[in-house]
């Protein structure tokens, strides 16, 4: 029994704080908000530096061949600072790609963070649903993931995606897509022809993201099993509630430091009961994002059957987290912390956007109950 | 980062495994076919087998050697309980004095009292009970009232009242929190004892809950006569020697886990067999919340266990993994209700039980909100709330609040 982080990954994290504490983020992400994007700092520079784009491509191929629970204590320490940097995109790309004989020679290229990849998020059939869906524009009916027709790299891939993270300014895009009804790997250059990106932002400034459309776009079909197209999926819910759970940890650190210096009716207003135990629910459900981290990344090598269970489990469970430090941080501080010059709301505009990516919490917490029902049909 | 056991762990489990695979027919039947009714008979059996079990080092793993356990550490006490669990066996029965109770006389009892008290209680031959909260001091245990009062002789007089006590209906000793000085601040002027509970003047009365079973009992003293010798930790000094015991208390929580079975695999299967609540969002949606937290604790324990494998003792936040079970279970209740309907209800349903049990389980180890004040200032560091009772004799604070000391 360990699950303790090994000196390795001490190093990593502490690596990535101090990397990612040299910009300031925060102000940046609210500069962009009032509409100058260009106060974003451009961190993946830094990011190749330090080694970020190979963490999930092995060392034959330039990359630094570590897990998907190191590449979450990454995320871990982007959340914190609500850094935007494309790792949610390009690191579930390349898994794909590495499990893809075929597309080794992109690898290298992708490892040193030369080139970026951005994953096209397909949700797995569940219980309930048995389709491969997308995120739609608008609305809760989830689309027909893109399909492919023709072999090798003369493959056309046809369909839509919306509000993808980090496509903008990806060379490669890398996804699935259906044939008669199987999935598929599927990597397309994102020049290529018949490939159109609307890029947007909504409401949280630091998140790069684009609608997508590919019309008969020249893609390579990978030879990628079907089992890793499903893991990558669940590597992205994965990551994103790593995210989330970095985010919460600072939110939980700001408030507790203002509930003790701001002083209501003589005493400091983190001694009342009410404050402190809005603070430690925050604390609660942060300590259950954090051990379902544990969960998800040990299962992703350990026990690769239960990885959806656990990515999903910890997707849900990270994102109400988000959501309730994000409001207690407002609350906390009182008025102050619904004014535009505060950092609270930049935490709460990522709960809002976070929770409704990549399929959204809602789908990751009925996931986790299709998954329970499936075992007990087993048992 | 693995769950596997160390070759050394190995070692111990599988030892474990092959004592409980051989012996595991002479333990008592608690549950289907065969299963013991009589309640007295029960308590026989499980002590009988708690025997056994100290004899082959299955109980007391992280006691001392000197004192007749195994002189282990946290995690062979987990791999063993583990493999009880596995065998499908009962544990000990005086969990309470073997996990709790036991070591805190190791760590402030006196040689006497290590040698006449230990070896009887890991064996089973005498049950301990846990005699510290009182109808009016629960979160507040320091405010305890009964009172041991000094005879010329050097022994005590002990009149008051416990409530809470499990098993003090078959025990044969307590482990007693009293007031010993009302003259001094609350902390100060506290003792512990060891009581034995067939002393003239002892009276125990189970207490009946919402279930309508008696889990606890409430129990009297009526000038009940202790000698000198029944001071643990010396006069005084009550309080240092109660923290000890919670401390042990939250490292029983904390490796507790899911022990009490309130897990998500249990929940889901309640759903499962509901052919429209398993495709209906809501229910599902419950669940998934639900169960989400409940695997999380799963995934703290073992990281509980990490900790203590480096020879950390468990924090306060431990009680957050309590408030997250029941919690749970109390939703999960709730959600397994309003799919079955009344049925849920019916008086030998397990759901049934599990809904009557829960609203006092909130309360036991610690109210939600005493858990909730402690994380905070402990682990949050947050300031504590202003308190009325600092430095003020125990006997001026009870006539303030309107009552004789």
């Amino acid at each position: 029994m360990n699950l303790a982080l090994s000196d390795e990954q001490e190093f990593l994290r502490e690596a990535a704080r101090g990397a990612l504490s040299r910009f300031k983020t925060l102000e940046a992400a609210r500069e962009a908000l009032d509409g100058d994007e260009s106060a974003l700092p451009d961190l993946w520079p830094m990011a190749r530096e330090a080694g970020w784009p190979g963490l999930l491509i092995d060392e034959d191929h330039g990359g630094a061949g570590l897990d998907a629970f190191d590449a979450m204590l990454v995320l871990g320490e982007c959340g914190r600072v609500l850094a935007g940097i494309p790792l949610l995109g390009h690191l579930p790309a390349t898994a794909i790609l590495s499990d893809a004989p075929n597309a080794a020679s992109l690898l290298e290229a992708l490892a040193t963070g030369e080139r970026r990849a951005a994953y096209l998020p397909a949700c797995p059939p569940s219980d309930l649903d048995p389709r491969w869906t997308v995120d739609p524009a608008a609305g809760s009916r989830r689309l027909e993931a893109p399909t492919v027709v023709g072999e090798g790299d003369q493959a056309r891939v046809s369909g839509e995606l919306a509000w993808v993270p980090d496509a903008p300014g990806a060379e490669v895009l890398v996804g699935i897509a259906l044939r008669d009804g199987r999935p598929v790997g599927v990597a397309v250059e994102a020049d290529a022809p018949g490939v159109s990106l609307e890029e947007t932002r909504r409401y949280d400034a630091t998140r790069s993201l684009a609608h997508v459309t590919l019309k008969d776009a020249p893609a390579t079909v990978l030879d990628a099993p079907e089992s890793s197209l499903t893991a990558a999926w669940h590597l992205a819910q994965a990551l994103i509630a790593a995210e989330s759970i970095g985010s919460v940890e600072t939110a939980l650190d700001v408030s507790v430091a203002y509930a003790k210096e701001r002083h209501t009716f003589g005493r400091a207003i983190g001694s009342y009961q009410a404050v402190k135990h809005s603070l430690t629910e925050v604390l609660r459900q942060l300590e259950n994002g954090r051990s379902l981290l544990y969960y998800a990344g040990w299962a992703r090598v350990g026990a690769p059957g239960e990885f959806p269970l656990a990515a999903s489990a910890a997707r849900s469970v990270a994102g109400r987290a988000l959501d309730q430090a994000a409001r207690t941080m407002i609350s906390v501080h009182g008025g102050i912390g619904a004014t535009w010059e505060h950092d609270a709301p930049l935490y709460f505009r990522r709960a809002q956007l976070s929770r409704r990516l990549l399929g959204g919490t809602v789908a990751a917490t009925d996931r986790v109950a299709g998954e329970l029902i499936a075992q007990a049909d087993a048992a | 980062m693995d769950l596997d056991d160390t070759p050394e762990q190995a070692a111990y489990r599988a030892q474990v495994r092959s004592w409980l695979e051989e012996h595991k027919s002479e333990a008592p039947v608690l549950n289907g076919p065969g299963a013991l009714e009589d309640e007295a008979e029960i308590i026989a059996a499980r002590r009988a087998w708690q025997g056994k079990l100290a004899e082959a080092g299955l109980a007391g793993v992280t006691w001392p050697r000197e004192y007749g356990g195994q002189g282990l550490g946290p995690i062979e006490q987990v791999i063993c309980n583990q493999e009880i669990a596995r065998a499908k066996v009962p544990g000990i029965l005086d969990a309470i004095g073997v996990g709790m109770l036991g070591p805190t006389i190791i760590a402030h009892g006196s040689d006497e009292q290590k040698s006449r008290y230990l070896g009887s209680m890991l064996h089973g031959d005498e049950v301990w009970c846990q005699l510290f909260s009182e109808p009016a001091a629960g979160s507040d245990l320091a405010a305890v009232q009964a009172r041991a009062r000094l005879q010329d002789d050097g022994g005590w007089r002990l009149t008051g009242q416990k409530v809470w006590t499990t098993n003090a209906q078959f025990a044969s000793y307590g482990l007693l929190l009293a007031r010993t000085d009302a003259d001094v601040p609350k902390h100060k002027g506290l003792t512990m004892f060891i009581v034995p509970m067939d002393a003239e003047g002892v009276t125990v009365r189970g207490l009946r809950q919402i279930s309508g079973e008696a889990e606890f009992n409430e129990v009297f003293f009526d000038d009940v006569a202790l000698d000198s010798n029944a001071v643990v930790g010396g006069v005084g000094n009550g309080w240092g020697t109660a923290l000890t015991t919670l401390m042990y208390e939250r490292v029983t929580i904390g490796l507790g886990g899911e022990g009490m079975g309130y897990n998500s695999t249990r929940f889901a299967l309640a759903i499962a067999r509901d052919e429209h609540a398993r495709g209906d969002a809501e229910v599902r949606h419950q669940l998934g919340e639900i169960s989400s937290e409940l695997l999380a604790v799963r995934f703290t324990g073992y990281r509980t266990l990490t900790a203590l494998q480096k020879g950390q003792i468990p924090g306060p936040e431990a009680g957050l993994a309590k408030v997250t079970i029941v919690n749970g279970a109390v939703k999960a209740g709730d959600l397994i209700a309003d799919v079955l309907g009344p049925d849920a209800l019916s008086e030998d349903s397990e759901w049934a039980y599990m809904i009557s049990f829960l609203p006092g389980l909130k309360s036991a180890g610690g109210t939600e909100e005493i858990l909730r004040n402690t994380v905070g200032e402990r682990v949050l560091g947050l300031p504590p709330e202003p308190r009325l009772d600092k430095g003020i004799p125990f006997s001026e604070l009870r006539s303030k609040e309107g009552a004789p000391a």
